[in-house]
């Protein structure tokens, strides 16, 4: 029988990601690669276990395989406990029949009898595909002393963005007094973070009644926060100031990776007091040669680098042979640049190759003309760039490329 | 070999006298090595890489460090409730007037004696490389040896009482010599592989004859007295017997062959993690020949050197031939040129160490 727990967390990790296009073909978005080592959902676990809450529910449907097993029994995050711990919640069959997550909401439906288990106070319903470093024990606290029925973390976002968002008002005390669906012409710029705490009790019902409603898609951000709101529950936000990302395209993927080569970036993942854990394999230092020429680069273990590498991210066991350039790219585990070769403003994906001469992606045009044309080159896993093949810019490779091939 | 019937033995204090700078506050098998690894790490690593399941980890002093390292067992994925890692302190009151390693072993005896495997398979922790003991298994049992010692070929290391051999062509150890044989011979690393029966019959005699010196009155008697068998290791292989040797096999890690042999996608060297962040190089920055190890910023020139987790080099440092372990940072301005700088110093900026190659500057 499991203790009760004050509050535990429920990971949203099913969405597909679909704008990432090649690289979550056979994964979750949770599980892309970022910052030469880590995968998107280290963040929201590392930050459970830093908040002190050790019972995660990792919801999961979309190519749940990597995600599975990269969590495994959670011991990297020490989330391998007698009590609570890690739990990959996949949907499953019951008497009544089989049914996918449908939704945000109904995925916590679904799983209303594990959360019982725990019989918590609060739970705290996260995305597991944002890239941020936050104390949910200070925004439990905050919950707590408003007494709130539901609290949002909320962030401003710059205006010309606001139209991606759901957007909320608050008053003076911060409770929200309405909301905004990603609207065209935002009159505010703050911003939902896909992270909320509820007091379950109320959750539980808001839950059962949104199930039973037939007209609802079963979503938080459109079915169950409204109608708690249009209830009167109080939901409050909670203001956050920190570093986050949403990674959803390839571009702000690319951005997101780049940026930690940047002083300002506001993201450090040496912080000692709040760590950021991810399971990774046992590979020695890196080795830089002597032809090796680095300028700004994050480099990860295991690599072997000969070559010039230019504002980039290399993650481990990647290899660039003497003679061949990397700049302004995001090369993923075990990829390998043979001499020669350069690839920049591109991401290759696990395990590719580039061979000798190729030339992966393009640096953008000088005049702002034609930049709309332009964008990041992504090769899919696993897949061969021949000799001297030509890729060119904005294009998402998912097939391998023959010797000479120009595209 | 099927490794539920090995028993693994670790000798972690190992030759400590012979690296006193590294070794103050620590054990040999503590000692950090490339960069992110603890020597203990190749032992322990072969060890599993090979199939052994119970692995006793002998200690003697100053193994704080050790502990810490190794902990329960778990990233050489020996923290199991059958079998797995057991750490073996001395039991002091118990303590002889023996050498070291008699007693060490001594201490190995009541373990011994309980576990079920029916081999035994001892090792040093100054010794580093990448092999499978299984080779020494089939070896053993192809020549129907009562023990088998794994030996290198080259010049014998300068370790107090290590033994060299003679074997004839089939591999039968016919003489053994202590602290004798310059040039080119057949040099013992301490590895040895027998039946636990026979180690615990030796052990129970040495006891009783109160044996002080297991080069003197068991190595040296035994090659005639057992069918002793000398397994020679073809791999790469290296012993740490001094702080020079320490440096100059430091040194040698930039050889990418030697490190493609010791550090083998299918047998891993594993190591307790630190969830540092990758290294972050920095606009200015100048490596080359170098082994950089995560959770580093390199702002200023590292050449022909090793830097282990979490080190900074800032702006304008220039560190040269050097070994910076974990946490070192060196300021603005400041150059190290061959050097071994212990765990998390820092030099000051514009400071100027320098040693020699044949003498490293330790601090």
């Amino acid at each position: 029988m499991a203790r009760k727990q004050e509050c535990i967390a429920m990971l949203l990790a099913g969405g597909q990601g679909s704008r990432l296009g090649i690289l979550t073909k056979k994964i979750a978005k949770p599980a892309v690669p970022y910052g030469g080592k880590y995968r998107i959902i280290d963040f929201p676990l590392s930050n459970c276990v830093n908040s002190g809450i050790y019972t995660v529910g990792v919801l999961t449907q979309y190519q749940p395989l990597a995600l599975n097993d990269y969590i495994g029994s959670g011991q990297p995050w020490d989330l391998d406990r007698a009590d609570g711990g890690v739990h990959i919640l996949s949907p499953y069959q019951a008497i009544a029949g089989m049914q996918w997550y449908k939704g945000t909401a109904n995925a916590i439906y679904q799983n209303i009898n594990f959360i019982d288990r725990y019989d918590p106070d609060y739970v705290a319903v996260l995305s597991g595909d944002h890239i941020y470093k936050m104390d949910y024990s200070k925004m439990l606290a905050a919950h707590k002393e408003r007494g709130a029925d539901c609290t949002i973390a909320m962030m401003e976002v710059p205006w010309d963005e606001a139209s991606r968002f759901g957007l909320m008002f608050t008053d003076d005390e911060g409770r929200i007094t309405a909301f905004e669906e990603k609207p065209k012409n935002p009159k505010t710029n703050q911003a939902s973070m896909g992270v909320y705490i509820f007091t379950w009790k109320k959750l539980r019902q808001y839950l059962i009644d949104d199930e039973a409603n037939p007209d609802s898609s079963n979503d938080f951000g459109k079915d169950v926060i409204p109608a708690m709101h249009n209830a009167g529950e109080k939901l409050y936000a909670y203001r956050f100031d920190g570093y986050w990302k949403d990674v959803g395209t390839i571009g702000s993927l690319w951005d997101a990776n780049l940026e930690l080569l940047n002083p300002g970036a506001n993201i450090d993942l040496n912080d000692r007091s709040w760590r950021i854990y991810s399971r990774n394999d046992a590979r020695p230092p890196h080795y830089i040669s002597p032809d090796a020429d680095i300028q700004s680069a994050i480099i990860s273990a295991g690599c072997y680098v000969a070559g010039e590498v230019d504002y980039s991210v290399l993650f481990s066991n990647v290899t660039v042979e003497p003679g061949a350039k990397v700049q302004y790219s995001v090369i993923m585990p075990g990829a390998v640049i043979k001499s020669g070769a350069v690839v920049q403003y591109s991401m290759l994906a696990e395990n590719t190759v580039v061979e000798s001469g190729a030339v992966v992606g393009e640096e953008p045009p000088s005049g702002t003309e034609e930049a709309s044309k332009w964008g990041i080159t992504t090769i899919g896993e696993g897949l061969t760039v021949g000799k001297n093949a030509v890729i060119g810019a904005d294009l998402m490779i998912d097939h391998d490329i023959e010797e000479g091939e120009v595209l | 070999m099927n490794g539920k019937n090995v028993l693994g033995m670790i000798l972690s204090n190992s030759y400590d006298e012979c690296v006193p700078e590294l070794t103050a506050m620590r054990t040999m098998g503590s000692v950090p090595f490339a960069g992110r690894y603890r020597l203990i790490d190749f032992a322990l690593s072969n060890m599993v890489n090979s199939g052994v399941a119970k692995v006793g980890v002998l200690t003697d002093h100053n193994y704080h460090s050790l502990m810490d390292h190794v902990g329960s067992g778990r990233p050489w994925d020996l923290a199991r409730k059958r079998d797995g890692l057991y750490l073996l302190p001395p039991f002091s009151v118990a303590r002889g007037s023996g050498e070291w390693r008699m007693e060490t072993l001594k201490n190995a005896l009541a373990f011994a004696v309980d576990a079920g495997e029916e081999y035994i398979l001892f090792t040093d922790s100054n010794i580093v490389c990448n092999i499978d003991y299984r080779e020494i298994f089939d070896f053993h049992t192809a020549k129907n040896a009562d023990i088998t010692v794994a030996c290198v070929r080259g010049v014998r290391p300068e370790l107090p009482g290590i033994a060299s051999y003679k074997a004839d062509a089939d591999g039968r150890i016919t003489d053994a010599q202590i602290g004798a044989a310059d040039g080119d011979t057949l040099c013992g690393v301490n590895v040895f592989l027998m039946r636990r029966s026979l180690f615990v019959q030796i052990m129970a005699e040495a006891d009783s004859r109160n044996y002080e010196s297991v080069e003197k009155d068991l190595i040296l008697p035994g090659v005639s007295r057992y069918r002793a068998y000398a397994y020679e290791i073809k791999q790469y292989c290296r012993v740490i017997s001094s702080l020079r040797s320490y440096f100059a096999v430091s040194m040698e890690l930039f050889n990418s062959g030697y490190r493609a042999e010791l550090f083998r996608t299918d047998r891993p060297v594993f190591t307790k993690l630190r969830d540092d962040a990758p290294t972050l190089y920095q606009p200015g920055c100048r490596v080359a020949n170098s082994l950089i190890a995560d959770g580093c910023v390199i702002e200023g020139t590292v050449e022909n050197s090793i830097v282990f987790r979490g080190a900074r080099i800032a702006r304008n440092a220039v560190v040269r031939n050097s070994i910076i372990m974990q946490g070192g940072y060196v300021a603005d301005g400041a150059s190290v040129n061959c050097a071994i700088l212990d765990k998390n110093v820092t030099v000051r900026p514009n400071r100027d160490l320098s040693g020699a190659e044949n003498y490293p500057f330790f601090i």
